[in-house]
């Protein structure tokens, strides 16, 4: 057999592919583009929480929001070292980031206005995170996998808390309610737009399919998503901002109105209201903390001199 | 353990230098290979996994290993360094077939 007869073998049994095994060039190339694009959305998603941790409402709320957003920082990292086991370095991918050259989720470019929009996002960004996330513990590339098994873990809390803080307001004050739903209300669409493009205009999709890094289609995962919350925000008493949302007999799914893909489209492309800020603050932090990992070398330097000099 | 082990390699553009983590989730247990992260010395790389890997008491013991001090196998030559064992059916119990009043063997 060829290696490439092997390979396919492999995927079509269910056997993963570990990074020493051969693989396809393309293979190698879209998991990169994924993961690494995966990890800049946790660690880009880390800014517009962080935004809330000092004004979080109770001490309650912001010993979670900061365990949520250590979170995020975590699964950055799970999936930067999955990445690494492909062959690209960790400056490598943090320079595609800082230059623009790779994308991450578009959802992270909108910016959080209220208490409420902490909530919006862990039930509805968070929820349909774990919607995409949930499939691809099944990925064919082990060390994907496996980062996507604990990532998935630890997600669960993060879309439980929101909820809470969302059904918290909802049984609040009526300016509370209205918090609440103008935050719905804005994140809404932008979460049923991180599913990614149609099935028809989404290029990457048929081979990812073929190849098991990905298990289901941007739109079965997007409907799975909006028949799920158009059952939960009837807990919170609220509504979904789509007046075309309802539930359709005959294919035992809820239909939805159209997606506005201009303006995912224009975010997608740098034009959102907060893509210039957000890569700005990531530029901002690298290019401060060059002096921490600086200082950390020499100080490793200092301490094998000292301990040669112990040792001579 | 040699200095260069404790201390890591720093790489040659300031990058530092790639660790392996290893967790022992309970006494008892192996310590289980959970994956990588970056740090300047052993001593980092052990606080970095202690907040990357174990944020919700996943261990109790932490092995970190510089990567590159990892020698493997080779996946290609899988067939020929397995080959000995495929054919030796007879070293696990189920190749015996014994009368069934044999209850407890």
């Amino acid at each position: 057999m060829t290696p490439e007869n092997i390979f396919e073998d492999k995927v079509a049994k269910e056997i993963k592919i570990e990074p020493r095994d051969w693989m396809p060039e393309k293979y190698r190339q879209t998991l990169i583009r994924q993961i690494s694009q995966h990890a800049h959305s946790e660690i880009v998603g880390m800014l517009p929480e962080g935004n809330w941790i000092t004004r979080a409402p109770s001490l309650r709320r912001k010993v979670i929001l900061l365990a949520k957003v250590q979170d995020e920082a975590g699964h950055g990292l799970y999936l930067y070292s999955a990445a690494e086991t492909l062959g690209i370095s960790r400056d490598e991918m943090y320079d595609q980031l800082h230059t623009g050259k790779a994308k991450y989720s578009s959802i992270f470019n909108y910016p959080t206005l209220s208490w409420a929009d902490i909530g919006a996002i862990g039930w509805l960004v968070d929820g349909a995170a774990i919607m995409n996330q949930v499939p691809l513990c099944r990925s064919s590339f082990g060390p994907y996998a496996r980062a996507m098994v604990r990532i998935c873990k630890e997600e669960s809390f993060h879309q439980r808390q929101g909820f809470e803080i969302l059904l918290t307001l909802c049984r609040g004050t009526e300016a509370q309610r209205k918090m609440a739903q103008d935050a719905i209300n804005r994140w809404w669409w932008p979460s049923i737009m991180m599913f990614g493009p149609k099935d028809d205009e989404s290029p990457n999709t048929i081979q990812s399919m073929r190849w098991k890094i990905k298990r289901f289609s941007n739109d079965e995962l997007r409907q799975k998503f909006v028949d799920v919350c158009a059952e939960q925000i009837k807990t919170l008493g609220l509504s979904i901002p789509d007046k075309n949302l309802k539930w359709n007999e005959a294919t035992q799914h809820y239909d939805f109105g159209a997606i506005d893909w201009n303006e995912f489209w224009q975010v997608v492309q740098g034009n959102g209201p907060c893509n210039k800020e957000r890569l700005l603050a990531r530029k901002k932090a690298w290019e401060e903390g060059a002096w921490v990992r600086e200082a950390a070398n020499a100080y490793v330097e200092k301490r094998k001199a000292r301990e040669n000099i112990q040792a001579a | 353990m040699s200095d260069s082990e404790k201390a890591g390699t720093t790489q040659a553009n300031g990058a530092w230098p790639l660790w392996e983590i290893f967790i022992r989730s309970r006494q008892g247990l192996d310590h289980k290979h959970v994956g990588s992260l970056h740090a300047a010395d052993a001593q980092m790389a052990i606080e970095n996994a202690r907040d990357v890997y174990t944020r919700r008491m996943e261990g109790i013991s932490i092995w970190v290993v510089e990567s590159k001090y990892i020698h493997a196998s080779n996946p290609t030559e899988a067939g020929a360094l397995y080959d000995p064992a495929d054919d030796k059916a007879y070293r696990h119990p189920t190749f015996y077939q014994l009368p069934e009043e044999l209850k407890h063997m």
